[in-house]
Parts: C-alpha cells; sequence; structure tokens
C-alpha cells in the first residue's frame, strides 16, 4: 500500500538515505530496525514530507505523495509520532488531542462558532484509552516523559490514519511503560485495522510486535523479510545484532 | 478537568462591568474624557487585532499601522473626496485593509520568525510610501484634513456611541474567532508549527487567515480614527505606530484575549498624563518597555492573573 522507489537523501556531503526501494503491505507491523545513525528517522521523515527526497519516489496506494507537504500526506491517510516528544507544550492534554480531531474533520478553519465543545467526547475516549484521562486538564510540557510519548500516541491515532508510524515509540520510558505502550499500540492497531510502521531499538518491543522486519544501515536496506528470518541472517547478525548475541533473546 | 465555560466568570464580569461604565461615560458630560475614551476604544480594537496575529499565531509583526492606516485613508477619502455614504465608505475601508493584508500575507507566511518581522515592516514602509508621495489623494505629509463625517456621527456623543457600538461588536466578533476552532487550532500551530502540520493543518493557511483577520479589524480602528479625527496623517502608517500597538499588546499581555485591550488603555493614559508634564515620552516609554520586557513577560493580564491565582490560594 505504501511503496518508495530508490529513495535517496544526503545531508552535505553525508549521505543519510542511499536508494532505499521499500514496500508495506496493507495490515503488516513492520518494524525498521537499525544501529543509531542508520537513516530510519530520515526514511520516516522522507515518507512524511517533513523532507524532501533528493531523488526518488513515494507512492501511497498508486498515489504520488513525493514533494507533498505534511498536511496533504497526514489527509492521505499516514499519521505519525515523533521520536522526540513533539506536543503543544502550553496547551492541555485535552486541547492537545481535541485539535487534531478537529483538525481531521477540517473544522481548523470554522471561525465563527465556539470550538471549546467540538469532538469533545471522542477526545475523552481517546485519552482514556492512551490512559490520560486523569491529566486531560493539565499542561501537556508538564508530563512525565513516558505521559508525553503517550499523548504523542494519541494525537497520532486522533487522525484516523489507515498507516501509523511510529518512531520509537517507547524511548525513555520505564520497562513496566514500555510493556504498557506494546500492549496499547497492539490493541490500537487491531481495533482500528491499522497498518503499522515502527522504529525501536528495544528488541523485546520490535519481536513483540512486528510481523516482518526491514534492517536498515547506513542508509541502505540490508535485509527485509520475516522476524526469524531477519534475526538469522548474518549479515544482520554482524552489523546490527552484535556478533554473537542474539538481540530477541 | 477542561471546563465547559468559554468565558471563566470573573472575565465576564468585567466585561459587563468595562461596557456598563463606558456606556455611562457621556453622563459625566466631560468632552475631555469621552473624547479621551473614544480614542480609547479605538487604540484597544487596533491592539486586540493585532494580538490575532502575535498572541494566537505567534507571529510578530513590526507593519500592524498599515491596515491601520488603508482603513482610515480609505474611510476618509471615499467620503470626503467621492462623497460615498457612511455605509458603503466604511465598508470599503474595511474591505480595503483586508485586501491588502492579504496580499501582504501572502508573502509573509513563507517566512517565519524575524524574516516574517522584517517583511511585514517593510511592506508597512510601502504604505507609508505612497500616503507620503501620492500627495493628490492623501494630501502627503500635510495630511488629508476636513474629513466629512455623516450628520448622525457629527456630534460627541453620538460619535462616542458608535465608537463603542462598533469596537464592542468587532471586539465580540474577534472573541469569537479567537476561541473558535480556528482559533484554537491557530494556538496549536502557534506552539508547534510542525507538530500542527502533521495532524493535517495548513499551517501557512492558518496564518494567512491569522494575518487577514488582524488587518481588517485594523481597519475598522483606522477608519473610526480618521472620522474622529476628521483627518488622517502620514504618521498613522509610520513603523513608529506599528511599535506603539505592539507595545501596547505586550504590555496587556499576548496570551490573554483582552490583555492587550488593558494595555492600549494604559499606555495611551500614560501618555496622555507624561505630555502634561514633559516632553520626554519616548524616555518614558522605553522604560516601560524594558519594565515589561524584564518583570512582566505575560504584562498586565499576567500579572492580574497571578494575583488572582495568590489570593484564591489564600496567600
Ligand atoms: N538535518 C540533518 N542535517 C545533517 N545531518 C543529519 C540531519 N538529520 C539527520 N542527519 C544525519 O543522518 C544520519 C541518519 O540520521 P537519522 O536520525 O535518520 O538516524 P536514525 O536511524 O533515526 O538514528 P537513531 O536510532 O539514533 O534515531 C545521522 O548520521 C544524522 O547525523
Ligand atoms: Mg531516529
Amino acid at each position: 500500500m505504501l511503496r518508495t522507489v530508490d529513495l535517496f537523501k544526503h545531508f552535505g556531503g553525508f549521505v543519510a538515505i542511499d536508494g532505499v526501494d521499500f514496500e508495506l503491505e496493507e495490515g503488516e507491523k513492520h518494524a525498521i530496525i537499525g544501529p543509531n545513525g542508520a537513516g530510519k528517522t530520515t526514511f520516516f521523515h522522507l515518507i512524511t514530507g517533513h523532507l524532501r527526497p533528493d531523488r526518488g519516489r513515494i507512492e501511497y496506494e498508486g498515489r504520488e505523495l513525493t514533494g507533498l507537504p505534511p498536511h496533504r500526506i497526514v489527509k492521505a491517510g499516514l499519521a505519525r509520532s515523533f521520536q522526540r516528544v513533539n506536543v503543544y507544550p502550553r496547551m492541555s492534554v485535552f486541547e492537545n488531542v481535541q485539535v487534531a480531531l478537529m483538525a481531521r474533520d477540517n473544522r481548523h478553519l470554522t471561525m465563527f462558532r465556539i470550538g471549546a465543545r467540538f469532538n469533545r467526547d471522542e477526545t475523552l475516549e481517546l485519552l482514556a484509552l492512551v490512559g490520560l484521562a486523569e491529566e486531560a486538564g493539565e499542561q501537556a510540557g508538564e508530563l512525565a516523559y513516558g505521559k508525553q510519548k503517550q499523548l504523542e500516541l494519541a494525537i497520532a491515532v486522533a487522525e484516523r490514519p489507515r498507516v501509523l508510524l511510529l518512531d520509537e515509540p517507547t524511548a525513555g520510558m520505564s520497562p513496566s511503560e514500555t510493556e504498557e505502550a506494546i500492549r496499547l499500540i497492539q490493541e490500537i492497531a487491531d481495533a482500528r485495522n491499522l497498518t503499522l510502521l515502527f522504529t525501536e531499538h528495544d528488541m523485546t518491543v520490535v519481536f513483540g510486535i512486528a510481523d516482518r522486519i526491514t534492517v536498515l544501515h547506513n542508509g541502505g536496506v540490508i535485509a527485509s523479510g520475516a522476524p526469524d528470518a531477519v534475526r538469522g541472517d548474518p549479515q544482520v547478525r554482524s552489523v546490527y545484532l552484535g556478533e554473537g548475541g542474539d538481540g530477541a533473546a | 478537568m477542561e471546563s465547559v465555560r468559554v468565558m471563566p466568570r470573573p472575565v465576564a464580569a468585567v466585561c459587563a462591568v468595562v461596557v456598563l461604565a463606558l456606556l455611562v461615560v457621556p453622563l459625566l458630560d466631560s468632552r475631555y474624557l469621552i473624547d479621551l475614551f473614544t480614542e480609547i476604544m479605538i487604540y484597544a480594537l487596533f491592539a486586540l487585532s493585532l494580538n490575532v496575529l502575535i498572541g494566537y499565531s505567534g507571529n510578530v509583526s513590526f507593519g500592524h499601522a498599515a491596515y491601520f492606516a488603508i482603513g482610515g485613508y480609505t474611510c476618509a477619502i471615499l467620503l470626503t473626496t467621492y462623497e460615498w455614504g457612511f455605509a458603503p465608505a466604511f465598508a470599503a475601508a474595511v474591505i480595503a485593509s483586508a485586501l491588502a493584508a492579504g496580499l501582504v500575507a501572502w508573502f509573509c507566511v513563507r517566512l517565519t520568525d524575524i524574516y516574517f518581522a522584517m517583511l511585514t515592516l517593510a511592506f508597512a514602509m510601502v504604505v507609508w510610501g505612497v500616503a507620503f508621495k501620492w500627495r493628490s489623494v492623501t494630501g502627503g505629509d500635510d495630511g488629508f484634513v476636513g474629513v466629512s463625517v455623516p450628520a448622525m456621527l457629527d456630534s460627541r456623543i453620538g460619535f462616542y456611541y458608535f465608537t463603542l457600538a462598533a469596537t464592542g461588536l468587532s471586539a465580540a466578533v474577534l472573541w469569537l474567532i479567537c476561541h473558535s476552532a480556528f482559533g484554537r487550532c491557530l494556538v496549536a500551530v502557534r506552539e508547534n508549527r510542525i507538530r500542527a502540520g502533521f495532524v493535517g493543518i495548513n499551517t501557512r493557511l492558518m496564518r494567512w487567515w491569522a494575518f487577514v483577520v488582524a488587518g481588517t479589524f485594523a481597519g475598522v480602528a483606522g477608519a473610526i480614527f480618521g472620522m474622529f479625527h476628521r483627518g488622517m496623517y502620514i504618521e498613522s502608517a509610520f513603523w513608529t505606530e506599528s511599535a506603539t500597538v505592539l507595545i501596547m499588546t505586550l504590555l496587556g499581555g499576548i496570551y490573554s484575549f483582552f490583555g492587550p485591550a488593558i494595555g492600549a488603555a494604559t499606555l495611551f493614559v500614560l501618555e496622555r498624563l507624561t505630555n502634561e508634564y514633559t516632553e520626554y515620552w519616548p524616555i518614558v516609554l522605553g522604560m516601560i518597555l524594558v519594565g515589561i520586557l524584564l518583570f512582566l513577560p505575560d504584562g498586565l493580564a499576567g500579572l492580574a492573573r497571578k494575583l488572582a491565582s495568590y489570593r484564591s490560594r489564600g496567600g
């Protein structure tokens, strides 16, 4: 459903994404892994329109996304969360989610009606879903880090996407928060029939969720396939999972 | 929990008191006070309009006087030179300001931060230049004087109530816009433009509309101003005028809807008082600005909020 063809991006002389051909199937939960600096976040930035590729194409359901601005790509059905928390710090937790719902319903240009009551119930439902019902009235910037990550997830899900891209959804979380986040992501993906594309360093998370894994190294794909096949791939083991170490165990 | 009440009760109470007080000002039978409050209301609307751009969309304009001046000159010239009726002249003035703002904004929203601000300044200087050079139409630096004001607005008290109605209605519309879904999403754009783009908001379009709304209501204020003074002068388009309304807005507080109106009233009265005793208003103004930046980052409204929460905590 989502495809990149010969995608290429450099920063100055540094090649961050080096001719990536990638395919995401409808309904799958696809992990992109790779060492620090492999290009995972850059790849997400390219797909979601935050960065423009220097070469190559991005297609979604046969439609060309290359060069479209983020808001158009979101409207096409792709939503994302960010590796570093990216919320509206001085707005309430409630408003953070409500704005996403208003935008989804194209109410962001509605000027002559009071906005506070729009999408109220749905906002509260979403907050309850990610476990932030208690914090609805708090300022988003003052939440604990793990909770901001959950809020980030709620915002991304609010747009009711068909493809959800999560950049390290559990980074910086405690083990118990991570466990809860995995459960939540799976629950949401199943309940909403989402196709999931995510990056993650924590191998428990990767092997706990993914049904397909693509390994990125120095901006290029070195392996892609079912978790077991990728785990056994000698090249992957040498560059990523570490000599002799079994990252999944 | 997020309250369903849209305007907090104390704010609504203060609004009601202010409107009542303004309604009875003419009963005091003081020309000085009637004129003073007429002008305060005009500047309050001017500052409120600027704050849609600054406080709500997070874009600073150094050239907001341009739209005030366009509204003022257009209304004055149509009334006087072309002898238009009041309603069409006033409406045309507001539309002219809106169109000018729409055109300038089209360029400005491509930029952010200081580049955005400098471009607003550049366009405002062009507007000033036109007012200065196009002597046959605007009167150049002699000003456009002798504006013919419709008979019904000719009396001091009549004009006062007209100003109260027009600025009050405008403020109410601005309030609604700022508290609409648009206003809320605009705050999201201010808080995190990138994130707002990733929930499907066209952030440039939002900032464009904020600019147009701001320019439109500056035009309303300007049109009233020109009729009140029976004239328009190029000083109204000059960058110092843009700076004045910017300081009014900051003094009142950009994170509050009504803050800028408070700032406008305060600064205007201070200027009047200072000018009665010294000719050093610019120095006083500079000191006020230093005071705001160092001690009142959220302006007078922020200070009031702090005091109120201090009191309600029983401190
Ligand atoms: N805007 C930029 N300008 C210059 N270099 C950049 C920029 N963004 C990323 N890079 C470089 O590109 C490379 C890939 O970065 P990217 O953030 O995509 O890696 P990643 O796989 O997400 O890493 P991590 O696991 O640490 O999140 C890194 O070497 C990084 O320093
Ligand atoms: Mg990354």
